[in-house]
Formats: structure tokens, sequence, C-alpha cells
């Protein structure tokens, strides 16, 4: 992905240097609070130019309200919020060049596909035969040019999908704002939605704002995933970073699937080093783990793995006891419970033998993926 | 979809495009005095509307003499409360309102029964010609009552002949009541209502053994019941409204309804007019408490069909 | 009372499993009692229905059959279909005719117009805009004659609000046109300051029922439109006229069919305001050219002609709405 000097014209021309800061969205201390209820907590966040950014999170973490908020739809109760190189906080929606996807599509419904998405334009003045070439060229994108004529309630829920798409990018904003777009799509049609969005996107070389509760979306389509909890920042950062060294428990949870097995136990010693003591065993953090967790006084902590990082060994650390096999064709879960009852899932491949119900087990987990949690205060504890 | 990438932001269009996309900083000044200027709009149109109802209390406290005055008064400063007592009183108001609350009363009930029991009817049993009865049901809608009045002035006064019969009050009351103890929009109402009921919940009182009245009683009512509550105050306001049934049809002053009473307590006190307007205020009173407290069913009652879903 | 002991019991019967009756016969006794319940149930509505509404609706047209002589006592006689032509064709009628169309051009558009402008300002998320809501719902509460009572009253020129400014004659008693053309035949559709007068109290009586109408109709216009047209660079005036105008057409049909029926059928304020037709018969609506036959010429059989000919007029104008109007309504279909 280029960034920086960006010519946001064609590909060839060059390009100003100060053009990168055109698409940029800011949000500084932004907090939304409705009565008793905060919303939002003291967000701040940076949308780089181009950037595709997701906003993730469980219903009701402030994602939405987030999006809202940079739309121009609410009003923050403090913080700034920056689209390009100005405060818009006192900008009204239809002023700030955005373009919003919303997920219910808000289409008009008395109007067909055309004036839908010529409707953006009409209210600029734009002149009649421009308009039409930008309809028709925003058409030719989404592949809806046979559907101009009809209305929303003609379509299917896909096409409605790319009419508001269309809506959207036919304008050129700075900045696309996408709430859960695909959620009311089947699951097949996600898929296929999510890939041609990918592709849209190539090509756009636009900002995008995306919120979604569905963490595969994030983890695809994302550059950035920020997952929000309650109005609150829990972590920023690249998807791949955001799985592998997840910033506390519960992006620890929400990310990945099956998600992550957690444990919680004592810090004890073993053999000169640290381990930590769950239900029937005692794992052994690998050296410069150990020592972080020692420096930090911590007495109790939660160990975290994923399933794909613990394997099926014979006399492996962790004692657990098979309990459901779950066959999904190309991979096998393989769930299995401690002493105490807690269940740990383990990935595993499906060419390889799988072991019996009921037996007895030893997992081994990679020393390199272990993820400690302060049991207390949730945060990540880093080597 | 081709694969070329687009020209994408901002100052491609043309015209006032990109004027009006920078054009915009009003701050929080501009938006405060956009709020303001809406408030303001409110409260002209609030003023506009309440003002014959204001004025009207004004007026009922004032002397008459301050009210022939050329130049109105806008605030009553010595209120003459008696025009109150005397509305009630000497001014029959008392008695109209009776009236009108026992002939609107009668009237909401018997169109409360008359829909449940038809609506059931037409949504849970099986009968013959059930699908002509609805059409003729609803075809009573479209009659206007200026056709019927004259037919049934006659059924009321000379077939009937209420008045000698049943005596004077009983008489007008079942007149006044009685043509309009159905309805066709009630009826229409309830059965839509019953219909949406899920099926499920009759299969399984059927399973429990229900009849149909339990059924009814029981069940099909109680869960009808906002329903009901709209098409009650529907019922209310039509009745109370009415003008000409109640004009023709009452003979003994004590007897009109509020509607007619106004009308004549207004003719018996031309020259205490704060009279008049101290029994419209308490003729205008009932009606919004009741609106207040029913405030919800009214919005269903009125909006029963006009507006989707 | 019988005792247990005195029940005959069938020898066996307790061993022997009970018999399905023949299964025709069940179910037809079955189907029978339901349909009499059906019927049971129907009665009073019908009773009510066959007394009060259809037996009057065919006599009518009987009762057109007959014309009343000018002299009570005298029997009446069959004319036939001569009356229906003569009331049909009269000036009187013509005249009542006009009346109440114009009344009902007034007071119909006016009407929702008003509803609809309230309905959009109150439908702002404002503080305390429940409060302006409950206060434009308000009118709903006065009934006919609390409305004509308070209008007829305000606008005497005795005891009025207008005793400053008014000449004579009075508002109520002014049958002169509203607006001043010399051309006969425009003149003769302008209302007069009296039907106006009427026209007015109406209007504002009605402006609760319109508001209450149109904010239920407002309410139906998801909140995401308005906010996808904002998005989309809508001002307020182009959202209310692209977005929320189209979406609130099938109320503001249904309010215009509900209307002009309702507006045909007025009588109270006319009779409150303007007794006898209102000066020089400008507030004859039709509905009190019938009362007035009924009540002071004591001609029934005219009435019932009269009668005839509102049903007809409504008709014709609610099957016209339908076909012309409503093309122009834009449905969710």
């Amino acid at each position: 992905m280029p960034v920086g000097g960006v010519p946001i014209l064609t590909a060839d021309q060059p390009g100003r240097a100060d053009e990168e800061i055109v698409g940029r969205v800011t949000i500084r201390g932004v907090s939304k609070r409705f009565a008793d209820v905060t919303a939002v907590d003291h967000l701040t966040l940076e949308v780089a130019d181009e950037e595709f950014l997701v906003l993730l999170g469980p219903s009701g973490c402030g994602k939405s309200t987030a999006l809202r908020m940079i739309a121009g739809l609410e009003e923050p109760t403090e913080g700034t919020i920056e689209i390009g190189d100005r405060e818009v906080n006192d900008v009204e929606a239809k002023d700030r060049d955005v373009a919003m996807v919303f997920q219910s599509y808000a289409l008009y419904p008395h109007m067909t596909v055309r004036r839908n998405v010529e409707f953006p334009l009409k209210t600029r003045r734009v002149a009649a035969d421009e308009r039409n070439r930008m309809v028709q060229e925003a058409a030719g994108i989404l592949g809806l040019e046979d559907l101009l004529d009809r209305k929303p309630a003609q379509l299917s829920g896909g096409q409605r999908q790319r009419v508001a798409l269309a809506r959207a990018i036919v304008r050129r904003p700075q900045a696309f704002l996408m709430d859960e777009p695909l959620s009311n799509l089947d699951a097949k049609l996600r898929v296929q939605t999510r890939a041609e969005l990918v592709e849209l996107r190539r090509r756009l070389r636009a900002t995008i704002v995306y919120v979604t509760h569905d963490q595969v979306e994030a983890m695809t389509m994302g550059d950035r995933i920020a997952i929000l909890d309650h109005g609150v920042l829990q972590q920023v950062g690249a998807p791949q970073d955001v799985y592998a060294r997840p910033a506390n428990l519960f992006v620890a949870r929400f990310i990945g699937n099956p998600p992550m097995n957690t444990v919680t136990g004592d810090v004890t010693r073993v053999d000169g080093g640290v381990g930590v003591q769950i239900p029937g065993s005692v794992v052994e953090l690998p050296g410069a783990l150990g020592a972080a967790v020692e420096r930090r006084a911590l007495e109790r902590v939660v160990l975290g793995v994923r399933p794909e990082d613990l394997t099926l060994a014979d006399g492996g650390p962790i004692k657990a006891t098979v309990s459901v096999i779950e066959s999904l064709g190309h991979e096998r879960h393989v769930i299995c419970r401690l002493e105490d009852g807690q269940l740990i899932i383990v990935r595993q491949a499906a060419n390889v033998p799988p072991p019996a119900e009921e037996s007895e087990i030893g997992l081994a987990a990679d020393a390199a993926r272990l993820h400690v949690f302060d049991a207390e205060s949730e945060q990540r504890v880093d080597a | 979809m081709s694969v070329e990438p687009i020209a994408l932001r901002g100052t491609e269009l043309s015209g006032k495009a990109g004027t009006e996309v920078e054009a915009a900083r009003p701050g929080k000044r501009g938006r405060r005095v956009r709020i303001f200027g809406r408030y303001v709009a409110l409260s002209v149109l609030a003023f506009v509307v309440l003002f014959p109802i204001y004025i009207t209390i004004v007026n009922s406290l004032l002397q008459p003499s301050q009210i022939a005055a050329k130049s109105p008064t806008f605030f009553p400063t010595s209120p003459q409360w008696h025009t109150y007592s005397d509305a009630w009183t000497d001014g029959h108001l008392a008695s109209y309102l009776r009236n009108s609350f026992i002939q609107t009363g009668l009237i909401v009930a018997g169109q409360l029964v008359t829909s449940i029991l038809a609506g059931y009817a037409f949504a849970f049993l099986r009968f013959p010609f059930k699908r002509t009865l609805f059409v003729v049901f609803l075809a009573t809608l479209m009659v206007p009552f200026e056709i019927t009045i004259i037919t049934n002035l006659q059924t009321v006064s000379n077939t009937l002949n209420v008045y000698d019969n049943l005596g004077n009050t009983l008489g007008t009351f079942a007149a006044l009541a009685v043509p309009f103890l159905a309805t066709g929009f009630g009826a229409f109402l309830l059965r839509q209502t019953f219909l949406q009921l899920p099926k499920d919940l009759q299969d399984a009182a059927k399973l429990d053994g229900y009849g149909h009245l339990r059924f009814l009683t029981r069940v099909a009512v109680p869960l009808a019941r906002p329903t009901i509550a709209a098409l009650a105050v529907f019922s209310f306001l039509s009745a109370w409204n009415q003008y000409l049934w109640p004009l023709l049809v009452t003979r003994d002053d004590q007897l009109r309804t509020v509607q007619i009473g106004l009308k004549q307590l207004r003719a018996t006190n031309i020259d205490q007019v704060n009279v008049t307007f101290a029994g419209t205020v308490l003729a205008f009173i009932p009606l919004v408490i009741l609106l207040l407290i029913f405030q919800k069913q009214l919005v269903r009652g009125l909006t029963a069909g006009a507006v989707k879903g | 009372m019988s005792t247990p002991a005195d029940a005959v019991v069938e020898p066996g019967a307790a061993s022997r499993p009970a018999v399905a009756p023949a299964p025709r016969g069940r179910r037809f006794n079955r189907a029978v009692r339901e349909a009499g319940l059906g019927y049971l149930l129907l009665l009073p509505a019908f009773l009510i229905f066959a007394v009060f509404i259809f037996y009057p609706f065919f006599r009518n047209f009987y009762l057109g059959f007959f014309s009343t002589p000018p002299f009570p006592g005298q029997p009446k006689n069959y004319v036939g279909l001569d009356q229906y032509k003569d009331v049909l064709t009269s000036s009187e009628f013509l005249d009542s005719l006009k009346v109440t169309v114009i009344f009902a051009v007034i007071t119909v558009p006016v009407g929702i117009a008003l509803g609809i402008l309230l309905a959009v300002l109150a439908h702002q998320k404002l503080k305390g805009v429940a409060i302006y809501r409950a206060f434009f719902s308000s009118t709903v509460a006065t009934s006919i004659a609390v409305a004509s009572v308070i209008f007829g009253t305000l606008l005497s020129p005795q005891v009025g609000l207008l005793q400053g400014i008014q000449t004579e004659p009075s508002i109520l008693q002014n049958p002169d046109p509203i607006i001043n053309i010399s051309l006969p035949v425009i003149r003769s559709f302008i209302p007069s300051v009296a039907l106006t007068a009427v026209a007015v109290t109406t209007i504002w009586q009605n402006l609760g029922l319109s508001f209450i109408l149109m904010s239920a109709g407002l309410q139906a216009v998801p909140d995401e439109l308005q906010e996808a047209a904002e998005i989309d660079g809508a001002g307020p005036w182009r959202r209310f006229w692209n977005v929320t105008l189209p979406l609130l057409s099938p109320t503001i049909f249904f309010a215009f069919v509900v209307g002009s029926i309702f507006a045909f059928q007025t009588f109270g304020q006319i009779d409150l305001l303007t007794p006898r037709g209102g000066p020089l018969k400008t507030t004859n609506v039709l509905t009190y050219y019938i009362y007035d036959q009924l009540q002071f010429s004591k001609n029934d059989g005219k009435a019932a002609v009269l009668a005839i000919a509102l049903f007809g007029v409504t008709l014709l104008l609610t099957l016209i709405q339908f076909q012309f109007l409503e093309r122009r309504v834009s449905y969710e279909r």
C-alpha cells in the first residue's frame, strides 16, 4: 500500500506532499455521554490517509457511536474530531465531506437506483451531464448498470448494498464510514461481498473507517483494528499484531476463533524458573517471560494459549481428559477438560489420528506462544 | 468491475460543489442561533394554536362590561369565579355534562361489545357467507349519516315511539344511543387485531379444553387490549362530538348533551357572555383530562389504518 | 338428585374401549354449532345495522318519490322521479353544492398543510419538545360546540375581540366575497367572509387531529433516511421535500380522503356560527340544507333527495381521489 506523497488524482501524476493529510481522520479524547451512560470514553485514534481502520467490538461497545460522531450525526460530549486538516466539531454532517454506508443501507425507497445514487450530487448542484457521467461511472464500478431504473424494493439484499456503496463513492468524499454493512447479508453473500469490498477499496484508495462486531471481517479487511469495549479503546494495531500480542484479556478472548484458552493460576517456582499452577499441572514459563512475571511480583496470572499452539503429546505438561471431538472436515477441534472441569480446545490437523474419547492425555504448548496476563489488571505481561 | 484505479477525492466536482464543501463553518454560535430559532417558531405556533383557548379562559373570569369594551383585556385582574358556578347550576352545565357522559358511555360500551363479538366471529369462527357478511359490515361505513337520519327520526319517534313507551328520560337516551351501538369500523379493527394473534395460542387453548367463550374472555380480549383501548377512545370522541342527531332527538332541555347544551347556554346568556365562556371551559376540561391520561390510545385510535405498521 | 347408586351402569362399560362415534355426524354437529355461534355473535351488530342503516338507506330512495305539500296536515303525493329532477337542478341545490365544495377546498388542504408544518417542527429532538406536542394536540379536546362557541363569541360584534377593527356587518354575517373580483363567473366561486370565518374555526378545531395524524406518519419515516440525506449534503428544505414528503404521502392521501368526507358532513359549526344558512345562504352547506328542510320546512321528500345527492357527491369525490391522487403516492411496495 503506497503511503505518503501519494498522488491523489491518478496513479501517474506526481502528488503534493501535503495531500496526504487530506483523507486523515483524527479523534482526540472524544467522549460521548447519554444521561448516565458513557458510550464512548476518551477515545483517541488517528486514521491515516487511505488507511482502512476497523472499529471492532461486541454490541454496545460504542463503535457505532464513535462512527456517528465522525459523521456528524452525534455531537461529542468532549474531545475534538478532525477530518483532513480541519476541526469539524461544529461543522454539520452535510459539509464534512464524508460518505456513510448504513447497516440497513438507508436507500430512499421512493427513488430509483439512479436517483438514489445521484442524490448526493444533486444536493451539491452538480450539473446534469456531469452528474450522469458520475452516476454511470459509479454504477459501472459496482455492476449496477442494468438496475438503474429499478426501485430498492425490487432489489435483493446484495444489490441494495451495492447501491448504498455506489451512492457513497459517487461523491468522492475524503473518508468513507461504514456501519456493519455486511451484517444483513447471508453467510455466503457476506464472504463474496467482503472480497469485493477489498477489491473496491484497492481501487478507490480511500480512507475507510469500518465498524463491525465480526472479527473475521476485521482481520481480513483492516489495515489496523481498533478494539473497543464499553466505550474504552482496548488496543489498536495491525491484525497480525493484535492476534499475536493481545494487550489484555478482553482482546485475547475476542480475537481468534476458536477463542484463546485462558486458565487462571498461581505463580510458583519450577526448577529454578517461574511456572503457573493450573488445575492438574504446572506450566513452565520461558525464561524472559518468567522473569517479567517475577519482576512484577505477580502472584496470580491468567495463562493464555491459542488452540493452534497446543499439541497432543504424551508426557506433555498439561494433563487433561478428552471430552468432545469436533470434526470439521479440514481440521479437528479436540475439546478437553482440566482436572477441575475447565475446557481447553486444541486444534488438530485432520490427517493426524484423533485421540480416544475420555482418554487422559497430555498437552504441550509452544513456549514462544504462551501469553500471560495479570489476573487482576488483565493486562498483558511482556517479556 | 474493471481494475483501473479510480481518481478520487474532492476537488473534481464542478460548479458550486467545491465551494459548498469548504464554505460552511458556522461555529458554535451558528448552531445556537439555529436552535433558538426553532424554539421561536415552535412558540409562535403554540401561541397561535392556544390563543383562542387562553382568551376564553380569560374572558370567563372577566365582567361582561370588560368583555364588551372596545379594547380587549388580556388578564383578569379581579377574576369573577362565580361565572363557573353560574354555568354549572343555572347554566345546567352539570346536567349537560352528565347527559353527554351517559350518552357517550352507552355508545362506547355498546360499540366495544358488539365489535369484540363480531370481530371474534370473523376471526375465529367458520360459517357460511362469512365473507359476504364482512363486506356488508364494511359497507355500513360508506353510508353517510344524512341519508339515515330521516328514516331513523321517524323510526324513533313514530314507529317505536320511545318517548311515550319508555318515558321521556329513558326514551331520549335510548334514542341517543341505540342507533350507534354498533360500528363497522370497530368490527373491522377487532377482526384484524384478533387475526394477528399467534395461531399457536388458539391451538394451545384448544388442547387445554378452552371453549370459545373462555378463549374470548381469558385470552383474546386481554391480548387485544391496546386496540380495544384505542377503539374506545375513538368511539368516545365520535360520540361526544355528535351534534345533528342529539339536536333532532332531544326535546327536553334537561336532557341535552353538552354540544347542544352550549348552544342553549349561549342563547340564554347573551348579556352574561362570561358565563357562556365559563361553560365552554367546563365542557373542555373533562376531555382534556381524559385525553391526557389516554394519550397513547388516542394516537393509536386516530391513526389506525392511516399509517403503515 | 340421583346418587351414584342410582346411576345405571352398563355391564362391562368400564372395560369396553370408547367407540369412535360416526365421524360425519359428529363433525357436522360441530360445524353447525360453530356456525350458530358465529351468527349469534354477529347478531347484535347486525340488528343495529339492519334497523338503523340498511332499512333507512333503501327507504331513503323511496322517500324521494314523495313531495310534501307546503301546508301541514295534507298527505304526501307521489311524484316519482320528478322530485329528483326538480331538486337536483334547482339553483338552491347547486348553490348549496358550490358552498359545500368551496368549504371543503379551503379546509382540507389548509388543515393538512398546517398539520404537516406543526408535525415537522415538533418532530425535532429538542429539549422540552413534548410540551409543544401537547399544545399542538390540544384542540382534539375541543369538541365542535366548544370551538364554535369560542370563535362565535370572539367574532361577534358586541363582545368579540375585533370590535375595534370590525365594521358592519360583523364577520359572521358578512356575505361579501373575501376577495373582490369583478368577473362574475369567478366571483361566484369566492367564499364569503362568513364562510371563511367558519372555515377558519373548522381548521383550528381540526388542527390537533391533523397534527396527531401527521406526527404518526412522520414516525414511520425512518430516522436513518434523514441522516443519510444529511450526509448526502441535503439541507433541511431539500430533506423535507425529497425525503420526508414522499414518504409521508400515504398518510397525506389518507388525510385527504377521510378529511374530504368529513368536510362534506360538517354541520355543527354551521349551525352554531351561522344559523339558517348564513348571510344570503353563503354558508348553506348541503348538510345544513338537508337539516333546514327537515326541521323547518318539514319537507322529508326533498331532504331525502338531497341526502342522496350528498352521498353521491361524496362517493364520486372519493373515487376521483383514488383514481388521480393515489398515483402520486409513493408506497414502499
